[in-house]
């Protein structure tokens, strides 16, 4: 039971996994099996996290139709579509152990779609050699989160749903607990624990134009930085190449990958296919350069080369930005992605029931019978917290992040399909280091500080004070989505960025004049401003980062400079906090050894 | 292409409250939760609404829409007759505060639910399983938990006493899911009618008819769960001859041959 000492509700934890998406649901299962007692922590309710949204597949080297296909393929393919910035050793872990994870779920319940001869199916995705990802139509993300989900309520894990986390509480320099609020109440909670998983996903919330829910408002990112952690990575942000643009309400919902897997191609406003004209020096080998060889690969893929359509995210992305400010464009600022020409009705409504749903539903589009209008919508941050490749752990001991939240593992850009495989790889290793990291502690166990927890309290109550401020969160909200879209989106220069990190201080200014009306229980104007307190220093982390970055990679375009710079793939760029101030310092990338830096090479 | 919307939108909290009236500018191909955000950021900042996706793939933001159970961000404002729009919580589950209501009934449910067990033939992933065999467990697990079969349904809409004893649409496709599941080993059929209630299901088909998936709730799940029950419980000639054929057939396949066809 609960102890209430000095208006707080406390508990006792060895490890407090902070989110319930995928990452964090595989860490708590994880830190439980290995015998520690784990707290599950989210903001919405159980089954609602961002992984619910996640349509294409996991991507995992089964070989289910391609016995040609193996973990060294899987890493080769991950790192080349990170543009060889990744962390060599997260990337080769994830490609090895994500079959297991794979099978794992099926052990537990989930339902992919099969083969013909009764394995798990593998489908097409942009990046990936072979048909890989593992799925259930379009809706793989909800497969995941609910077996994982299932598996956690049966193992019996404690869960705190609608609780957010604002602080986390430390012990000299380590972790010693996390400090948040019901979210239904207003009250104030305690986790005395010696290890904490950050699972807390992404930063989208931040832009105008995102795939992202209300949740995505970088809250791990910053817990880490006020606890000292470092970032790495936050100039790549990764735009999707196909969210809606029509009608404006839906602007920026995700347009499944698998549209394109499955035989959509992307046609500008003169019918033309434009991809062909945007195929990079650095994947032409492995690129189809005309219809034919490309309308063929989908049928016999062993003699023809994959379509430009499936190029990697930020090379679509990219494409369809330029093709639209050079006057080729759809009347609503997007271009057309097409399977209603090429694939029968029965084949769209079977291989994208959810696509086809979205579409009617919400713009009156039939998919099946004309082409969807699209165009980048933000979507995920390659950035995060930086960790150990083994074992998760940032620089703060005690402290761990998985998934979305950490960095290192997608380099400069994701894969689709790699998301998924990532949190289950990487949500395993977390929890499972987090409940040895508490037992190798015994019983030197941190402490939490009662002075901390006041600071803490004060710190959440500040938008009730009143007095010295009226500025509603909402409209600093639309404010800070308008400066990241029109300043730090796709296509970024030095003077943007300037302005974007001016414009930032003036928000983080006003930030500090916060009022809400309404009183603590469920008071969405509360959290909002006790959000946009991590919004508002993520943001300044990836404006900083990709001020810094001075070349073109990956998730992160320069106009100032157009070209990747071979010493810029040696290094990361990492974020601090020093005092109230961030700091960017450079530091060199890990070489992978000889015999997987060998994979890398062309024709491999 | 601007026009002028008033939303009724409940008030309140546990002890009470009322509708209120907000109007809100509105824009073509707008939903029912872009309305009640622009409330949010135009008028009260406090009010209490949960939701997530904006995609129709979380369950989130269900609320009774004029009177109907919806989600709010698949609930086209131009779908709705002219006039007001009012919105009020799920009225099933006991209000929290404004249109926010305490579902945590449903997840004293799910963990009643005797886990996926994997078959003795087929004990470890990777199964074989064919695609004709998972189907109809799939249609199932498209379920995104809105909750709004569960609120629709008569048997607890206005009756809490039955709440104890009766898990609702929402967990009986959940428990013919796993019994329909072709590597699923346990029988769970007479858990299903003894401590769940489906006895007290009387197939009216209003949880189908809310299902924003489209799943046939009740003609593909309890209609033949409740088959399934009556041919357990009392035929044990049947039963007998099933478990026997069953074990005798020893494959991922054999599952088939316990579908609604066979009842």
């Amino acid at each position: 039971m609960p102890e209430d000492s000095g208006g707080y509700e406390s508990h006792h934890y060895d490890v407090v996994v902070i989110g319930a998406g995928g990452a964090g649901l595989r860490a708590a299962i994880a830190a439980h099996d290995a015998g520690a007692r784990t707290a599950l922590v989210c903001k919405s309710l159980l089954g609602k996290a961002h992984t619910v949204m996640a349509e294409g597949g996991i991507a995992a080297a089964l070989g289910n139709l391609w016995p040609e296909d193996n973990w060294q393929v899987h890493f080769r393919d991950t790192m080349r579509g990170g543009k060889l910035l990744n962390n060599w050793r997260m990337a080769e872990l994830h490609a090895k152990e994500a079959p297991q994870r794979v099978y794992e779920l099926e052990q537990w319940g989930a339902l992919f779609d099969r083969t013909p001869d009764g394995k798990i199916s593998q489908r097409d995705f942009g990046g990936h050699r072979y048909a890989r990802l593992a799925h259930v139509g379009d809706r793989t993300g909800l497969e995941m989160i609910r077996t994982l989900q299932q598996r956690a309520v049966a193992l019996g894990i404690d869960v705190f749903m609608e609780l957010t986390i604002t602080d986390l509480l430390k012990d000299g320099a380590r972790v010693a607990g996390a400090f948040g609020y019901w979210r239904e109440s207003g009250r104030f909670v305690v986790f005395e624990a010696p290890a904490v998983v950050l699972a807390t996903g992404g930063i989208g919330k931040s832009w105008r134009v995102t795939s992202n829910s209300w949740e995505y408002t970088g809250d791990g990112h910053a817990l880490a930085l006020r606890a000292g952690a470092t970032l790495i990575n936050m100039e790549f942000v990764q735009f999707h190449p196909t969210g809606m643009v029509w009608p404006p309400a839906v602007k920026g919902l995700l347009v499944t990958e698998s549209v394109r897997g499955d035989g959509g191609v992307l046609l500008n406003s003169q019918g033309k296919r434009f991809m062909f004209d945007y195929i990079p020096e650095f994947f032409k080998a492995e690129t189809a350069d005309t219809v034919e060889e490309a309308d063929a690969w989908y049928t016999d893929k062993r003699n023809n080369r994959r379509p430009p359509e499936l190029l990697p995210r930020d090379e679509v992305a990219r494409a369809i930005n330029s093709e639209v400010k050079s006057g080729r464009g759809s009347p609503h600022g997007g271009v057309y992605l097409d399977i209603a020409s090429r694939r029968s009705p029965e084949f769209i409504k079977r291989r994208l029931p959810s696509m086809y749903h979205q579409f009617m539903e919400l713009a009156g589009v039939d998919i099946t019978k004309e082409p969807m209008e699209i165009a980048p919508t933000c979507h995920y941050v390659m950035g995060g917290v930086e960790v150990d490749p083994d074992t998760q752990m940032s620089v703060v001991p005690g402290l761990f992040a998985a998934g979305e939240v950490a960095g290192g593992m997608h380099g400069a850009n994701r894969l689709g399909g790699n998301s998924l495989s990532d949190l289950l790889v990487f949500g395993k290793r977390a929890g499972d280091h987090a409940a040895s990291y508490v037992q190798a502690l015994g019983h030197q166990r941190p402490q939490v500080d009662a002075q901390a927890l006041s600071a803490a309290s004060e710190v959440a109550l500040a938008p009730f004070a009143g007095g010295h401020g009226s500025e509603n969160p909402y409209g600093v909200h639309q404010d800070l989505q308008v400066v990241m879209q029109d300043l730090v989106g796709i296509i970024r220069t030095e003077h943007e960025l300037k302005e974007a990190l001016d414009k930032l201080s003036g928000l983080r200014a006003r930030s500090g004049a916060l009022a809400v009306e309404g009183n603590r229980q469920y008071n969405p104007g509360w959290h909002l401003a006790l959000d946009l307190r991590n919004m508002l220093l993520v943001s300044e982390s990836v404006a900083r980062a990709a001020l810094e970055r001075q070349e073109s990679r990956g998730g992160h375009t320069r106009d100032d400079y157009p070209m990747s710079d071979p010493y810029w793939g040696t290094q990361n760029v990492v974020v601090k906090l020093d005092g109230h101030d961030l700091r960017v310092e450079r530091q060199p990338l890990p070489k992978p050894p000889p015999e997987l830096a060998q994979l890398l090479e062309e024709g491999h | 292409m601007s026009r002028e919307l008033l939303l009724r939108i409940w008030r309140g909290d546990a002890s009470g409250g009322d509708l209120v009236d907000f109007v809100v500018p509105v824009e073509e191909g707008e939903v029912v939760l872009d309305a009640v955000h622009k409330t949010q950021a135009l008028h009260a900042g406090d009010l209490a609404v949960r939701w997530n996706c904006k995609a129709g793939k979380c369950g989130s933001c269900s609320a009774e829409i004029n009177g109907h159970p919806r989600l709010m961000c698949m609930t086209r404002l131009s779908s709705l007759p002219s006039g007001p729009v009012t919105i009020t919580p799920l009225r099933t589950f006991p209000v929290i505060r404004d249109l926010v209501t305490d579902v945590s009934f449903n997840y004293e449910k799910a963990r009643q639910v005797p886990a996926f067990s994997p078959r003795p033939e087929q004990p470890v992933a990777p199964f074989i399983m064919y695609q004709q065999d998972v189907e109809r467990s799939q249609e199932f697990r498209k379920c995104i938990e809105c909750w709004l079969c569960q609120d629709v349904c008569h048997v607890i809409r206005d009756h809490e006493e039955n709440k104890p004893h009766y898990s609702g649409p929402r967990f009986f496709i959940r428990w013919a899911e796993l019994d329909m599941h072709p590597n699923d080993g346990l029988d769970r059929k007479e858990a299903l009618q003894d401590t769940q209630g489906l006895g007290y299901c009387n197939v009216t088909k209003c949880c189908t008819e809310v299902c924003p998936e489209g799943i046939k709730i009740t003609d593909n799940a309890i209609i033949p769960m409740k088959e399934r029950v009556v041919d357990a419980k009392y035929d044990p000639l049947v039963r007998f001859a099933r478990r026997r054929l069953r074990r005798a057939r020893g494959t991922a396949s054999s599952a088939t041959s316990q579908g609604p066809g066979h009842g």
